[in-house]
This record gives structure tokens, C-alpha cells and sequence, in this order.
């Protein structure tokens, strides 16, 4: 090995100095340390080049002055305050990726967020209680997926939208995502759950000329959306795995977190992690590979999770989750069973691809375009580098609704110049802003490579 | 399993671009993987072959002339003239730069108002350019503090150009805030967005040239500082263009630089249409080998991603891109732990003098005539990898203005030289 010859060299550390611990936020303690990689910033600004949202919004100081800035303010400043242009940014976490001191941007973002919320805004302002719904989207979606039918119908209804516009600020220009009339959960259970899926391994195992006993088994994270609203992702997901001769499991979890780090709840965003980080470091240590499908949620257990808190056993958990192709492209010949197989039928489509930026920052941003460009039936072209601008729960309010329109603005250009007049991507709410921006269907990758490898 | 591939350029600068891109073209199924984006975004944009030699006699009139004179160590010796033309024959088919129709430089304009000599240029700069003789008007933003207009002018006037020229400062109409990002002006030209002036909209070009067409005497072209377009910068220049009918070009700034940006996103859409594969945002941190590198390790938080090849190509960048390491103990490459000559002394690796010869500015590994790394004993370090661009020695960019000349030159040679080698 060639340990001893690599000295200290790590790129990989976030630098946050020398004994830097994450902090603890919340409850325990409401001292929120900004500083972690501060003083590696030289200021040379490629952090503000890759920003979204300072491309198109006047008001916005852009990544530099929220992190490395802020941090120089306060120390020298005791009564400085948080500056309220944080809540503009939209956590898409380009600025991370773009830094070449290693200043771990989006984690000063969120850090400062967190304070904003906690100690300056009015607990009691339309503001806060709109942002509080919109991160809290699985509380919202659970209540839904009891009734989805009146619930579709409901939350479309236009007098109702005139209203949560007019009163909580949640624009009225989109179309609410619809609920499924079956949950991922629910499918799962009724279909046998963690035992059915063993078998169908095994059975993919022999098929494949592998070891009946090998060790292949993996914990689905599926999120809130394709839980409670595409659930034929997560059965693509299922489907794919076993037939690579995984077994799947689908632990208790909650929300990843990824709402409520952009509208800086890190309360609600801690309470939700340690479920999530508890279920799953039980199954890491059996010997478990955490896998998700939604690029936010992975990012959130990869990233933002140690970055942020300070859970039991989250290190572990971080360095064994995946992204599922990802994880697919690693540990199985996958290049060579999708040259060797074909698409027809629904899917046999020209696509146009968006890599989400929560796959942009964890290098995935290439991964389908390179691996569906040797599928014979199917067609896809990356439609360039734009953020798709709604990033999550950004694009729901009223007053960003222009501005994330601005920005995707780009990508519904490029998506009318590709060939193919379906979309795909990974990301539930980028899938949202590219039918909203098009009127294009959007596809997932798994639920191709599903067509591709299974049906 | 391991993510496989015939060629592994490490790296996404121009070095390792150029190698992928290079390798690609031979044939070879390519995988660039790289860390951050590159040092283009802190470069001018513009491609200096070789600016002055390094005795620092110049601005060299024909920089293919002056390189038979370098150092036996020099990496353009390395490669060879004609290696050098070929890459450069290269970079012009991938690239709408301008420049390649002659072997001499060509002098630009630079936004501290001296005289550049530069092989290749972006065509938004082309207009600028220092030997053509018609007026010039430099237009400054008031906000963007860096490029100084009057003062440029200036400078230009005192080092002799064939020209008038005047400089003038105007505020952006929009009233940006006052440290608006480059590509804040650059999407909103590009998009041609509204902006309002005296409480009025209107678009951003027309609002733009109503500022600027006062301003114009006879000038027949006007200087902005590069800001003009990401996407649409053609359209951008033209349609100012004709509202102020003059040529518009873009004055190459420093960090962060937008031609820079263009340039690093036109060389990503060459290596896409080569077929070659990348990806970016995570870092090589260590391999499995002993004479031949067998695979390499990339980092995920925590987890470590095995990719493999026949070939490796090492474009890690120079002092500036951590592609070399330097703490009190010593220099290093990092990832393969290639043996970086330096004195053992670290008095010795600067001059006292602050714009002395610095040895630090050449540091960087070894090679043989196949750009492989050497060791200390002067053994081939790994049989299978080669090493591109700023991580190499024996060069001062800086002081030589030969830091893209030399990172196209070597990436192309390594990623040629690896696919010829590894299919
Ligand atoms: C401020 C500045 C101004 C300049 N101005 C000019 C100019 O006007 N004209 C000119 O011709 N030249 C100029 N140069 C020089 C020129 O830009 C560089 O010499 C040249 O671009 C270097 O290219 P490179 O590919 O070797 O390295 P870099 O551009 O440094 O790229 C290295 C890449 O490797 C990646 N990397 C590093 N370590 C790892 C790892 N472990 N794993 C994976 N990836 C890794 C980095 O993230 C980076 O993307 C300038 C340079 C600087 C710094
Ligand atoms: S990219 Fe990094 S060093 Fe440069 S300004 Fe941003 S934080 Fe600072
Ligand atoms: S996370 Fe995105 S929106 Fe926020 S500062 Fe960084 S680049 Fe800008």
C-alpha cells in the first residue's frame, strides 16, 4: 500500500481547522460556531461564480460574504447580527464544490441559518410558519396519503391556492404534486416485505451463477417522495437491486432533513436524523450498504448529517451510503449488462437528462448520461449545467417563484433544444420545476435501467 | 469491481483536459475524474504560449523560435516543437479562440493597461487587440473596482500603442448592488433582463449602450471589462455593437474570470463529444501499486471508490491547483507520492529578493522524454502513469508567460502517448 508515502496529504477534509468538532446546535446548546474553515477563505470569489441564485436576485451577497464574510463580521462586530439575505439561499450547494481551499460553504450557510432562525426571526410570522409547513413536507404528506384523493383534489383546488397565496405565501402558480393511492410502504408491506425480497435475491443469485450465501444486502433509504408520491421509483429500485441479487430492507425513517436545512430548522432537522441515523447504523453494522434514490436525501446522510450534528454512529452511516446507481456502478458490471440489453415499448424514448445539483456535488452529474448512452432504444442528452432554480422548497414561495423560474430558465431552453420531449432526473423537485417549466413527463433513472435490465 | 477504464486522466484542468480530450480522439476509453474546479477560473483566459524567455529577454515575437533556447529540463523540450504545434492544432479545432493563424504572439490589452503577449485568445478580446490602430474607448464599471478605466488608458498610452486611447467610468444601469457578481452581469446581458433606469425598465444591452454612446467620440471600438454574456457572448458583443456602432471587445480580467469560465466549459463539451467519460467534486487520495499503478482510490465522506486503468495521466495542477504540497518538512506530490527535487534547505527555495528567481515557482516531479514522473535515483517512477501541467518542473509560468502553452503541450503528449499505450 502506499500509505506511508502519502504523508499528510487530505484533500478530502472539509478544512475546518484543527480540533473541530461538529456543533451541537440543538437542544442542548444554542452556541452556533460559523467559524470551521473560515480563515482558509482567500477571496478569490470562484465560490460567487457558481451561485444560482446571486446570477439572477440584486438583494442576494452570494456564497463568499454568507460564510467566510459573516464570520470576519462577527468576530470583529459583537452586536453583529445574522444578515437576513441567508434565507435567500437555496441550499443547492454549488458553491462547495467550487472551492479550492477546501472553506466548507454550505455548512457555514447552514450553521448561519440555523442561528438566523433560532435567535432573529418572529416565531410568529406568516414567514416563519409558511417555512415551517414547507420543510416539514412529510407531516403534510403523511395526512395526505391518508385521504390522496381528496387531498389531490384539495390541495389544486384554485380558491384554496388563491388563499394560501394571498395568506402564507406559498405560490399559487404551481400544481401540487399527487399523491399516490398507494404508498411505497404499503406496497412493500403487502408484497411480503424484507423476507419476500430475500428470496427473490436468492433466487436472482442462482440465476446469475453467484454463491446462494453471498453477502449482498442493502437498507433503502426511499425518502418522503417516493414514499408518498412516485412510489414506482421505489419499486424500480427494489426490482434493479434484486435482480442484481441484493436483498433489500426498508427501515423505519423519516424525513432526510433537506427541507428544513434550507429553511434553517435544524431542530426539526436533528429530530428527524436521529431516527434515520439510528435505524441505519444498526443495519451498517450487519453489514448493511445505506442506499437512496433521491440525490437530496443521500446528500443529507453523506453530507450535511456530520457535517452538522454530532448523532452515534452518523460517521459510519456517511461513509456507507450510496446513491443507487452509484452503488451499482461500483460493485456490479452494470456498463456491461446495459450494452448487452434493449428498451422498448413506453420507455423506449429520446431524454432529456438534468443532473440535480445535490448530484452535481456528490459527482454524479454524469452517471446516467454515461451509462444510458450505450442502451440501445433509448436516446439521452445532458441539458447543460443549470440549476433547475427550484430547489426545493424555494420555488414555493411566492416571493422567489420569479426568480427560480429566472434561473431554470436555462435548462427549459436547453430542454426544448434536446431531442427527446421526456424528461429525467434524480431529483423529485427539479422533476417538479421541469414539468412545470416544459410540460414534459419526467422519468427516473432506476425506472429506466428497471425497463432496461428486469422487465 | 472497480469502475474501469484504458486511460485515467486525474486532473480537470487544462492539462488534464487536454490529455483526456487528446486520448479520446486516439481512440481510448477515457475517465477524467477531478477534485475542484480548475485555475482557469482565477486565469485571464487568454493562452500564453511562451511570453519571455527565461533569462526574461522579451515579449517574444515567435515563441515556436525562442523554444529550441530553453533549458534541456524545460517540458516544451520535453515534448518537442512539433508536439507543441500539434497540441496547439488541437486546442484551435476544440476551441473558436483566435490566434492560431500565425506563429507569433499577439499583444492584448490586459485591465491593468499593460501589453500582453498571448498565442490565443478568446474572440470577445479579439477587437482589443494592441497592434491594430484604430481609437479606442475603455469603458469602466463603477463598481467593479478592479479594471480602472482612465488609469488603463493610461498605461496603454505611456507604453507606446499604435492608438488613442481614453478611458471613462459609468455606473451599470439597474444600480447593481455594489458588489454584484460577474455573472450577475453576464446573465443579465445574456437574457438581455430588464433594468431600471430612472424608474423606468428597459433592457439591460439597450439601457447599456444608451450609457456608453455619449461617451463615444471617434473611437470605432470600445473596451468593456469581461462581463459581456456566459451563454450568448457572441449576440451579447454584437448587439452592443450595432447600438454603438463600434467593435465591442472584452478586456481579459483577473479572478474570477468569466473568459476563463467560458474557456474551462468549452473544453468540458469537447471531452463530452470525444465520448469521454468525467465526473468532478471528489479527490484521488491514494492507490494500489508497486512498479505499475494498478488502481486508484477516490473519497466520498468516508467511503473510497476503487477506479482502474491501463494508463494514468497526473494533471493535478502546480502549487496554486494542490497538485504539489509544500509544509516545512518538504515539497510532495500528494496522490502518488512522485519525488518533487527541492533543496533541503528551505532558505534555499526562495530568493530574498521578493521579485527574485524563486526556485519554488519551478517546482514540481520529473520526467523522462515520455513525461513519466522520475524518482530520486532517476528510475521511472510508475511504468503506467504520466504526468501533465502545473505539477510538472523545470518552468516558471509566471515569469516565462508560458502557463497554458505548457499545460495544453504536456496534457496532450501524456493523453497521446497513454493511448497509444493502453488500448
Ligand atoms: C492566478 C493565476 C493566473 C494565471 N494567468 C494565466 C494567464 O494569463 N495566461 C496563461 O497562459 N496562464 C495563466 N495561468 C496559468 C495557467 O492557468 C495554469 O498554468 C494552467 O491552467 C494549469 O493547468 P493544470 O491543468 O496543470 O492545473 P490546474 O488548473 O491547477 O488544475 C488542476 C486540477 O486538478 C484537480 N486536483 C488536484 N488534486 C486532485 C486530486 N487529488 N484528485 C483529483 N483532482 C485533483 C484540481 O481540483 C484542479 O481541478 C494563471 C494561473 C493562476 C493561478
Ligand atoms: S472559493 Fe473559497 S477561497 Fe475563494 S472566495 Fe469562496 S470561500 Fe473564499
Ligand atoms: S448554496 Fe447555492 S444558493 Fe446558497 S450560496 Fe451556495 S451556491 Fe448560492
Amino acid at each position: 500500500m502506499s500509505d506511508a508515502q502519502s504523508p499528510d496529504f487530505d484533500p478530502v477534509e472539509p478544512n475546518t481547522g484543527e480540533d473541530f468538532e461538529p456543533v451541537e446546535v440543538f437542544p442542548d446548546s444554542d452556541d452556533f460556531d460559523l467559524r470551521p474553515g473560515a480563515d482558509s477563505c482567500y477571496k478569490c470569489s470562484t465560490c460567487d461564480t457558481n451561485c444560482p441564485v446571486a446570477e439572477v436576485d440584486d438583494e442576494f451577497p452570494g456564497p463568499k460574504f454568507q460564510g467566510p464574510e459573516q464570520w470576519r463580521l462577527k468576530q470583529t462586530d459583537d452586536d453583529y447580527e445574522i444578515d437576513d439575505s441567508v434565507m435567500s439561499c437555496s441550499n443547492c450547494m454549488r458553491c462547495d464544490n467550487a472551492c479550492p481551499s477546501g472553506v466548507p460553504l454550505s455548512q457555514m450557510h447552514n450553521t448561519a441559518r440555523g442561528e438566523y432562525v433560532s435567535e432573529q426571526m418572529d416565531k410568529l410570522s406568516v414567514e416563519y410558519v409558511r417555512n415551517r409547513i414547507l420543510a416539514n413536507y412529510r407531516t403534510s404528506a403523511w395526512f395526505a396519503s391518508k385521504v390522496p384523493r381528496l387531498a389531490n383534489f384539495a390541495m389544486n383546488f384554485g380558491p384554496a391556492r388563491w388563499v394560501m397565496e394571498k395568506t402564507m405565501g406559498i405560490t399559487s402558480e404551481r400544481d401540487f404534486p399527487e399523491f399516490a393511492q398507494r404508498t411505497f410502504r404499503e406496497w412493500w408491506a403487502d408484497r411480503g416485505g424484507a423476507d419476500a425480497s430475500r428470496r427473490n435475491a436468492r433466487e436472482a443469485r442462482e440465476r446469475r451463477g453467484e454463491p446462494a450465501e453471498a453477502d449482498k444486502k442493502v437498507a433503502y433509504f426511499h425518502g418522503c417522495y417516493s414514499n408518498y408520491n412516485t412510489p414506482e421509483v421505489g419499486k424500480a429500485m427494489v426490482h434493479v437491486f434484486e435482480h442484481f441479487g441484493y436483498e433489500v430492507v426498508a427501515p423505519e425513517q423519516k424525513c432526510s432533513g433537506t427541507p428544513m436545512f434550507a429553511n434553517g430548522m435544524l431542530d426539526d432537522a436533528r429530530r428527524h436524523a436521529e431516527v434515520n441515523v439510528s435505524s441505519m447504523s444498526d443495519l451498517v453494522d450487519q453489514g448493511y450498504d445505506a442506499i437512496a434514490s433521491c440525490t437530496s436525501c443521500s446528500m443529507a446522510l453523506r453530507q450535511e448529517y456530520p457535517e452538522l450534528f454530532d448523532i452515534d454512529g452518523i460517521e459510519d452511516v456517511a461513509a456507507n451510503t450510496f446513491e443507487a446507481i452509484e452503488y451499482l456502478r461500483i460493485h456490479e458490471d452494470i456498463r456491461d449488462e446495459i450494452r448487452a440489453a434493449d428498451v422498448s415499448g413506453d420507455l423506449a424514448d429520446e431524454f432529456a437528462y438534468h443532473a440535480p445539483c445535490h448530484a452535481r456535488n456528490q459527482g454524479l452529474d454524469r452517471q446516467a448520461v454515461e451509462l444510458f448512452r450505450d442502451l440501445e432504444g433509448v436516446g439521452i442528452e445532458d441539458v447543460g449545467e443549470s440549476c433547475s432554480g427550484i430547489s426545493g422548497t424555494y420555488g414555493w414561495k411566492e416571493e422567489k417563484y420569479e426568480k427560480s423560474m429566472e434561473i431554470g430558465d436555462e435548462m427549459f431552453d436547453h430542454m426544448e433544444h434536446a431531442e427527446g420531449s421526456t424528461g429525467m432526473t434524480e431529483c423529485p423537485t427539479c422533476a417538479m420545476q421541469m414539468e412545470h417549466g416544459t410540460g414534459y413527463e419526467i422519468r427516473h433513472p432506476l425506472e429506466l435501467l428497471q425497463a432496461a435490465l428486469v422487465e | 469491481m472497480a469502475i474501469e477504464s484504458e486511460v485515467l486522466v486525474v486532473g480537470g484542468g487544462l492539462a488534464g483536459l487536454t490529455s483526456a480530450i487528446a486520448a479520446a480522439r486516439e481512440g481510448a476509453d477515457v475517465r477524467l475524474v477531478s477534485y475542484k474546479q480548475s485555475t482557469l477560473r482565477h486565469a485571464s483566459g487568454l493562452v500564453d504560449l511562451l511570453g519571455y524567455t527565461p533569462d526574461g529577454e522579451g515579449p517574444l515575437t515567435d515563441p515556436y523560435a525562442a523554444m529550441a533556447d530553453l533549458p534541456a529540463s524545460h517540458p516544451y523540450r520535453t515534448v518537442g516543437v512539433d508536439t507543441v504545434r500539434e497540441a496547439m492544432s488541437m486546442f484551435d479545432e476544440v476551441t473558436d479562440y483566435e490566434g492560431g493563424h500565425t506563429d507569433t504572439n499577439a499583444l492584448l490589452p490586459t485591465h491593468g493597461g499593460t501589453v500582453k503577449p498571448t498565442a490565443r485568445y478568446p474572440r470577445g478580446a479579439a477587437a482589443g487587440i494592441a497592434s491594430d490602430d484604430r481609437d479606442v474607448l475603455l469603458v469602466g464599471i463603477e463598481e467593479m473596482t478592479d479594471f480602472d478605466a482612465p488609469h488603463a488608458a493610461a498605461h496603454l498610452d505611456a507604453a507606446g500603442v499604435p492608438f488613442d486611447v481614453r478611458g471613462e467610468t459609468i455606473r451599470f444601469p439597474g444600480d447593481l448592488r455594489a458588489d454584484a457578481k460577474v455573472t450577475r452581469y453576464a446573465k443579465l446581458l445574456d437574457t438581455d433582463g430588464e433594468v431600471a433606469v430612472r424608474g423606468r425598465k428597459r433592457p439591460a444591452r439597450e439601457a447599456l449602450a444608451a450609457r456608453v454612446n455619449p461617451l463615444i467620440d471617434d473611437e470605432t471600438r470600445v473596451g468593456f471589462p469581461s462581463i459581456l454574456g456566459d451563454d450568448h457572448a457572441d449576440e451579447v458583443r454584437r448587439d452592443l455593437g450595432e447600438r454603438l456602432g463600434a467593435d465591442v471587445f472584452e478586456v481579459p480580467m483577473g479572478p474570477p474570470s468569466l473568459p476563463g469560465l467560458r474557456l474551462e466549459d468549452a473544453l468540458f463539451e469537447a471531452l463530452d463529444e470525444s465520448g469521454a467519460s468525467f465526473e468532478t467534486g471528489n479527490p484521488i487520495v491514494d492507490y494500489e501499486g508497486e512498479d505499475v499503478i494498478e488502481r486508484v482510490f477516490m473519497e466520498k465522506n468516508g467511503a473510497r471508490i476503487p477506479l482502474s486503468a491501463d494508463q494514468y495521466v497526473l494533471a493535478t495542477g502546480g502549487l496554486v491547483g494542490k497538485g504539489i504540497e509544500s509544509d516545512r518538512e518538504g515539497v510532495v506530490e500528494p496522490v502518488f507520492g512522485c519525488h518533487v527535487p527541492h533543496s533541503d534547505d528551505r532558505y534555499d527555495w526562495f530568493d530574498t529578493d521578493v521579485f527574485g528567481d524563486h526556485p519554488f515557482a519551478g517546482f514540481g516531479v520529473e520526467t523522462d522524454a515520455d513525461l513519466r514522473p522520475l524518482a530520486a535515483d532517476g528510475t521511472v517512477e510508475f511504468d503506467n502513469l504520466r504526468a501533465a501541467g502545473g505539477v510538472l518542473g523545470g518552468y516558471d509560468f509566471a515569469a516565462e508567460k508560458s502557463g497554458s502553452g505548457v499545460s495544453i503541450a504536456t496534457g496532450y503528449a501524456a493523453g497521446t502517448s497513454a493511448a497509444a499505450e493502453g488500448q
